[in-house]
C-alpha cells in the first residue's frame, strides 16, 4: 500500500458545504452573475446556480472549487475563508476610515465660457460678487486640515478658477506653509479650460507641482459648438495650452474630460480620434447630469439613458479594438468599475461609493462660503435647492459642518446596504447610493430603483462589461488590466 | 553536480566521541597565528603546510609532508571544491558535509527533516526522528559563516517544528550575521498560532523573507499535494498573520500534473486575497525525493502548460505582484514569460541537457535540474540557433 493518499481522501462529502451570502442577476444566455459581499464574482448557467442553492453540486465539480475558491461556498472546517472576506470588506471600505482627501474650492463662478449644458457658470463682470475672497478661503483651509486624511487634495474649480488666479495663488501658498508642520501628502489641481492659461501661471504650477485638468469634449466642430466663448476658438486655445502646459509642467500633468452633449451622440470615434490624436491615454465617456444649466436648456432631457448607453457601448467597443491593435487607451468610467469588481481596493469615486461619498470622499467649499456635500449638491444650489448645505464656512464649525443633519441624513438614508432594491442587487457592491442625484430627480435620496436612471446606466454598463467578458476573452484581459489602473 | 556529503577516506581517530564537529576552512598559508586556532587548514596545493591550525584536511592526490597527522582527515577528490571560508561539518563516523560554501549564494542550512506535510513532491523526504542536532550545529554554524555573507537560507524539512527555538535561531542569525539578508522556506501552518508569528516577527530581523508553499486556490487540492487535511486554511491563516505584523512573505508554487490546471485560478487568488504578499515564485518540479515515487501522477511536460503559466503571470504582473518563474528551460516557455523569468537553480545542482549544446541562448537559460537530467526531463527542448 502506498504511503501516500489519494485525491478523495480529501475531497468533501455531497452535500455538506455552506452558502456565504451572494446576490445574483441574470445575464444573456441563461447565464447568471454571482457576486459576494466584497465584489467578488462568478458567472454560471441558470440551472448551475440551482444546483449550487439546492446544495446538489457535487463536490467534484469545477463549480464547487471555483465557488469555494473565490468565497460564494465553504466547508464547515474553512476559517481562512471567513478572514479573508473580513480582510477584504475592511480593505474595500477603509477609504471611510481616512475621511475626506478630496477638497473642491470653487474660486469663481465667473466664466469665458457659455456651455449649454453647464451646471454653475456665470457671465457676469461683476467680480465681487461671485469670487471667493481671502478671508473665506482662509476658514476654508482651517477646515481642510481639520481632516485626518494623510493625502490632501485641493481641487480649484470654478467657474474658470483661472479668472481669481490671485486667489489659488494665496491658497496654495497658504496651504503649504500649514503644511510644514502637518505634513500632509498635499496635491494641487486646477480645473481649467486652458483657455487662459499665460507662461506666468504655468511657472507658478511648475514650482508648485500643480495638476491641471482640463476640457476636451470633441472635434473642433463639436467642441467649439458645447464650448461656445467669444472668438469661437475654445479649440484652438485648449490645443495650445495643452502643448504648452505639457512642455512645461509634463505630460502626467494634464489630463482632460469630456461631456457628452447630445450632439456627442452619433461621433463617438470621432471624439475618441480626437482624444488619441492629442496623445492622450484615456477617455471618461461620461453623461449629462440633470442640474444647472443643463435642466435649463433641456439638454438633459435631450437624450435619455437608453440612448446614452448605446453611445458608451459603442465607444468602449470601439476603444477595445483599439487596444487589439496595440494602442493602450483606457475608458475610464469602465476601468471605475472594473476596480470594483476585480480588485478589494474602492477609487474612491464620488458617485459610485456607498455610503456615498458626499461629505466624506469629498467636500465642496463654494466661492461664497457655503459648504456642499459635493460638486453636484452646489449645482443643485445654483437651481435654488440648498438640501445638500451642510454648512458655512463663516458661521459653523468642523463639527458642525460634518455631523450636520443634512450630511448624516443623506447618507444613513441612502446607504445601498438598507435601500429597497439595492440590498437585493447583485451590482451592488460595484455600485453607488447617489443621493444628490436621486434627491433632484425625486425628491428624495432614495428614489425608486426601478425608475432611476442612475439605475439603469450603472447596470447597462456593467451588463456590458460583463457580456464582453463572456464573449471576448482578450477584452477580458484588457479589462483587468485597466482594473488596476486606478 | 556537487557532492554535498559524504565519507572522508581516513579520519584521525579520537578517542572520545565528541558528535560531529564544525570547522571553517581556510587555504591562506599566511593566515596570522592568532586566527590559525580557530581554523582548519585545506590542503589543497603541494606546499609547505603551515601549523597551528586546529585541523588539517587533506585532499587525496595532493603530495606533501603532513604536519600533523594526529589531526588531518583525508578527503576524496569529490570534495576538491571546498575552498576559503567554507564551514564544513565533520562526524566521529568520518561523515562530512558541506554547510557552507564562501563563493555560492545559494547556501541554505537544513535545520530537520521533521515536517507535518508530506508533499507529493517533497525533495526532502520527511523523517520522524529526532535530529535537532541539526538546529544545535546551525547556531554553531552561524557563528563562522563570514559576516560579509549577502545570502542565507534555512530550510527542511520544516524548521518551524521547533517553535521558540527556531525563532531564537533567527535572532542569532541577526546577532552574527547582521548584514545577511534571510530566506525561510517553511509550509506556514505555524503562523496560524498568532503568538508565534508574533514573537517571530518581534526578532525585527532587518531583511528576513519566509517562502511558503502554496500549491492551488481550492483546498482540496492543496491538501492533497501535501498529504495534510486542513493544511491549506492553516497556511494561509498563516501567511496574514505574518502579514498583520508586516513580515515578507513569498508564495511559492511547484508547478505538476495536479497544480497546473489552477494555476491561473490560484492568481486570480492571490490577486484578489493576498495582494500584499512580497513575491510569488512559479517553480518546476525537481525529479528528486518523493517525486520519483510519485512521478506517474506528478510529471507533464512544461510545454503542455505554457498557456497556463503565461496566464498567471499575465494576471500576477497586471496586479502588480512581483513574479518569478524558476527552474524552466528557457525554450519551454512563451515570451511573455520572460519578463518573470529567472535563472534559478541552485549552481551545484544545475545542468544542461546534450540537446542544448548547439543552443546559442544558455547563458540566459535556468537549464535543468540534476536530477532532471538523470531521470528524465521534456521530450520538447528544443535548442535556439
Amino acid at each position: 500500500m502506498s504511503k501516500f493518499s489519494t485525491l478523495d481522501k480529501y475531497v468533501s462529502q455531497q452535500g455538506k458545504y455552506e452558502l456565504l451570502p451572494f446576490r445574483f442577476e441574470s445575464l444573456e444566455d441563461n447565464d447568471v452573475v454571482l457576486t459576494n459581499f466584497v465584489g467578488e464574482f462568478v458567472i454560471l448557467k441558470r440551472d448551475k446556480l440551482d444546483e449550487v442553492v439546492q446544495k446538489r453540486l457535487s463536490p467534484t465539480d469545477e463549480t464547487y472549487s471555483l465557488l469555494r475558491s473565490r468565497h460564494f461556498i465553504k466547508e464547515v472546517s474553512d476559517t481562512a475563508s471567513i478572514e479573508l472576506l473580513g480582510l477584504k470588506t475592511r480593505t474595500k471600505h477603509s477609504n471611510i476610515r481616512n475621511f475626506t482627501n478630496l477638497h473642491l474650492f470653487v474660486v469663481s463662478l465667473r466664466c469665458d465660457h457659455s456651455c449649454q449644458y453647464c451646471q454653475v457658470s456665470r457671465q457676469s463682470e461683476n467680480k465681487a460678487a461671485f469670487d471667493m475672497t481671502e478671508e473665506t478661503a482662509d476658514k476654508a483651509l482651517q477646515i481642510v486640515f481639520r481632516s485626518p486624511n494623510p493625502a490632501i487634495k485641493i481641487e480649484f474649480q470654478g467657474g474658470e478658477p483661472l479668472l481669481n488666479f490671485d486667489l489659488v495663488r494665496y491658497v496654495v501658498i497658504k496651504a503649504k506653509q500649514i503644511n510644514e508642520v502637518e505634513k500632509r501628502d498635499l496635491q494641487f489641481v486646477i480645473t481649467t479650460t486652458l483657455s487662459l492659461i499665460t507662461d506666468e501661471i504655468l511657472d507658478f504650477c511648475k514650482e508648485h507641482k500643480i495638476f491641471l485638468s482640463s476640457s476636451l469634449d470633441g472635434p473642433e466642430d463639436l467642441h467649439n459648438r458645447n464650448r461656445p466663448r467669444p472668438g469661437k476658438d475654445s479649440y484652438s486655445r485648449f490645443v495650445d495650452g495643452l502643448q504648452k502646459a505639457r512642455d512645461k509642467l509634463g505630460y502626467d500633468s494634464v489630463s482632460a474630460l469630456m461631456t457628452t452633449s447630445p450632439a456627442s451622440l452619433t461621433r463617438v470615434r470621432d471624439i475618441i480620434d480626437e482624444y488619441l490624436k492629442h496623445d492622450l491615454d484615456g477617455i471618461f465617456l461620461r453623461h449629462l447630469s440633470p442640474y444647472g444649466f443643463a435642466i435649463k436648456t433641456k439638454s438633459y432631457e435631450a437624450y435619455n439613458v437608453d440612448r446614452w448607453l448605446e453611445f458608451y457601448r459603442e465607444g468602449l467597443d470601439y476603444i477595445v479594438e483599439l487596444n487589439k491593435q496595440g494602442v493602450r487607451f483606457t475608458e475610464h468610467f469602465a476601468s471605475l468599475l472594473l476596480t470594483k469588481m476585480f480588485t478589494s481596493s474602492d477609487p474612491g469615486f464620488v458617485d459610485l461609493m456607498n455610503p456615498s461619498g458626499a461629505g466624506i470622499s469629498a467636500v465642496v467649499f463654494n466661492y461664497d462660503g457655503d459648504v456642499y456635500a459635493s460638486d453636484e449638491s452646489r449645482m443643485l444650489r445654483e437651481m435654488g435647492d440648498t438640501t445638500f448645505k451642510i454648512g458655512n464656512l463663516h458661521t459653523n464649525s468642523y463639527e458642525e459642518i460634518f455631523t450636520s443633519e443634512a450630511l448624516l441624513n443623506a447618507l444613513d438614508d441612502s446607504f445601498t446596504l438598507s435601500a429597497p432594491m439595492c440590498t437585493d442587487c447583485a451590482f451592488e457592491p460595484w455600485c453607488g447610493s447617489e443621493p444628490v442625484f436621486h434627491h433632484a430627480i425625486f425628491g428624495d435620496v432614495l428614489g425608486r430603483k426601478p425608475e432611476s436612471e442612475f439605475c439603469k446606466r450603472i447596470m447597462g454598463v456593467v451588463r456590458h462589461l460583463l457580456n464582453k467578458m463572456q464573449t471576448d476573452p482578450e477584452a477580458k484581459e484588457i479589462f483587468m488590466r485597466w482594473a488596476n489602473k486606478c | 553536480m556537487l557532492t554535498l556529503s559524504g565519507r572522508v577516506i581516513k579520519k584521525h581517530s579520537s578517542v572520545i566521541p565528541t558528535g560531529p564537529r564544525l570547522y571553517s576552512l581556510s587555504t591562506n598559508a599566511n593566515l596570522p597565528l592568532a586566527l590559525r586556532g580557530k581554523k582548519a587548514f585545506l590542503i589543497k596545493e603541494s606546499a609547505e603546510v603551515p601549523t597551528g591550525f586546529s585541523h588539517y584536511f587533506h585532499l587525496e592526490g595532493v603530495d606533501t609532508k603532513i604536519v600533523d597527522p594526529e589531526n588531518t582527515t583525508n578527503l576524496g577528490k569529490e570534495f576538491s571544491y571546498f575552498g576559503n571560508d567554507d564551514v564544513v561539518s565533520l562526524s566521529d563516523d568520518g561523515r562530512i558535509r558541506s554547510i557552507y560554501r564562501a563563493d555560492s549564494d545559494h547556501n541554505s542550512i537544513l535545520l530537520t527533516e521533521q515536517c507535518n506535510n508530506y508533499c507529493l513532491m517533497c525533495s526532502q523526504p520527511p523523517k520522524r526522528v529526532d535530529d535537532s542536532w541539526l538546529l544545535k550545529e546551525a547556531f554553531e554554524a552561524i557563528r563562522l559563516i563570514p559576516r560579509e555573507t549577502k545570502v542565507l537560507g534555512f530550510t527542511g524539512g520544516e524548521p518551524t517544528v521547533y517553535g521558540q527555538e527556531f525563532i531564537n535561531l533567527v535572532g542569532h542569525t541577526k546577532n552574527w550575521l547582521p548584514h545577511t539578508s534571510l530566506h525561510v522556506l517553511s509550509n506556514g501552518r505555524s503562523f496560524a498560532n498568532e503568538k508565534f508569528a508574533y514573537e517571530y516577527a518581534k526578532v525585527q530581523h532587518p531583511d528576513l523573507m519566509v517562502g511558503i508553499p502554496v500549491y492551488s486556490a481550492d483546498p482540496t487540492i492543496h491538501d492533497y499535494v501535501v498529504q495534510a487535511e486542513g493544511a491549506f486554511d492553516e497556511t494561509i491563516r498563516g501567511i496574514l498573520n505574518l502579514k498583520r505584523f508586516g513580515q515578507k512573505v513569498e508564495i511559492r508554487v511547484v508547478l505538476h500534473k495536479q497544480t497546473y490546471k489552477g494555476l491561473p485560478e490560484l492568481a486570480n487568488f492571490i490577486a484578489r486575497n493576498l495582494l500584499f504578499v512580497d513575491q510569488v515564485a512559479l517553480m518546476g518540479l525537481e525529479h528528486t525525493g518523493f517525486t520519483r515515487a510519485n512521478i506517474d501522477s506528478l510529471w507533464i511536460d512544461p510545454i503542455e502548460y505554457k498557456e497556463q503559466l503565461s496566464e498567471a503571470v499575465k494576471i500576477l504582473s497586471n496586479y502588480s505582484i512581483h513574479t518569478a518563474v524558476y527552474n524552466h528551460p528557457l525554450c519551454l516557455v512563451n515570451p511573455d514569460v520572460y519578463p518573470a523569468y529567472v535563472k534559478s537553480i541552485s549552481d551545484w545542482k544545475n545542468e544542461f541537457a546534450a540537446e542544448c549544446e548547439p543552443c546559442t541562448r544558455k547563458n540566459e537559460c535556468g537549464g535543468f535540474f540534476s536530477s532532471g537530467i538523470q531521470n528524465g526531463y521534456s521530450q520538447s527542448i528544443k535548442p535556439f540557433l
